[in-house]
């Protein structure tokens, strides 16, 4: 079995979590996929309206379903320091989700790796534990959505 | 405690999650499971034990076939799927490293 490289901590009860990740790339190339627009655009798979990487600034981004509809993100930079840290706020526009709080670490472990630590904290326990759901609700949906084309094959 | 890590190394692999997900709509018979996947069938039986044993699935006789079905319950318990998250942001950083590795390359 492949080594988990991504490491998720969210201990029960907490309003927050922290994702740990170890990349096979030197600091400065990690730290420039958060920075670049077009480099953000291509991992996020998202659109990229507006990113002010300073203090008090902030950042748009636009992503297209599969089905057409466009899902707004944005969020506030409060804190920008090159090749060390981000602080942020995230919010999805349009739905309940409440805005949630990042921490973005980035560290050299050596000349050609780096790690990121995500620290994320939610406005409830009950918020965070949503989130963390979502991705296996959606795995659900999806699951469920290719059951029914099938049917419809069939038919 | 022990029960809580099993039902999360259940959910870790990526088959069981397939068979979770494949009863996610309807009860089957293990051999109706066993037709969507390539696996052999008794590496499907020995999945569909494992994730009987922690509960994750049911069993129900109905006349002579066996239906399985996703135990509602017990998937609640397991509250925050940790998995799947980690999956999403890992696949999302894979792209980041495998973009930025390119991008080293390229200049």
């Amino acid at each position: 079995m492949m080594e988990q490289k991504t490491k998720i901590m969210a201990e029960d009860g907490k309003q927050e979590l922290t994702i740990t990740r170890e990349f096979e790339l030197p600091l400065e190339l990690l730290f420039k996929a958060y920075v670049e627009p077009e480099i953000v655009e291509q991992w996020m798979g998202t659109k990229v309206l507006k990113l002010e990487n300073k203090k008090h600034g902030s950042y748009q981004f636009e992503t297209t379903d599969p089905k057409g509809n466009k899902h707004g993100f944005n969020g506030t930079i409060h804190e920008f320091v090159q090749n060390n840290k981000i602080t942020r706020t995230f919010e999805m526009e349009n739905t309940s989700f409440a805005v949630q709080l990042e921490f973005l670490q980035f560290e050299k472990l050596t000349d050609s790796t780096s790690r990121l630590t995500m620290h994320v904290i939610y406005k409830s326990v009950a918020l965070r534990d949503q989130m963390l759901e979502l991705p296996f609700a959606q795995g659900i949906n999806m699951a469920h959505n290719r059951i029914q084309d099938i049917l419809k094959q069939l038919k | 405690m022990n029960l809580r890590r099993d039902v999360f190394q259940a959910i870790a692999d990526p088959t069981r999650r397939a068979i979770l997900l494949l009863l996610a709509s309807q009860s089957m018979t293990a051999g109706a499971i066993a037709s969507n996947f390539d696996t052999a069938r008794p590496t499907v039986s020995r999945h569909l034990q494992i994730l009987t044993e922690c509960e994750l699935l049911k069993q129900e006789q109905n006349g002579r076939e066996i239906y399985y079905h996703i135990n509602a319950k017990k998937m609640k318990e397991v509250s925050d799927f940790i998995e799947a998250f980690r999956n999403m942001w890992d696949e999302r950083f894979n792209k980041l490293e495998a973009i930025m590795k390119k991008y080293k390359s390229d200049k």
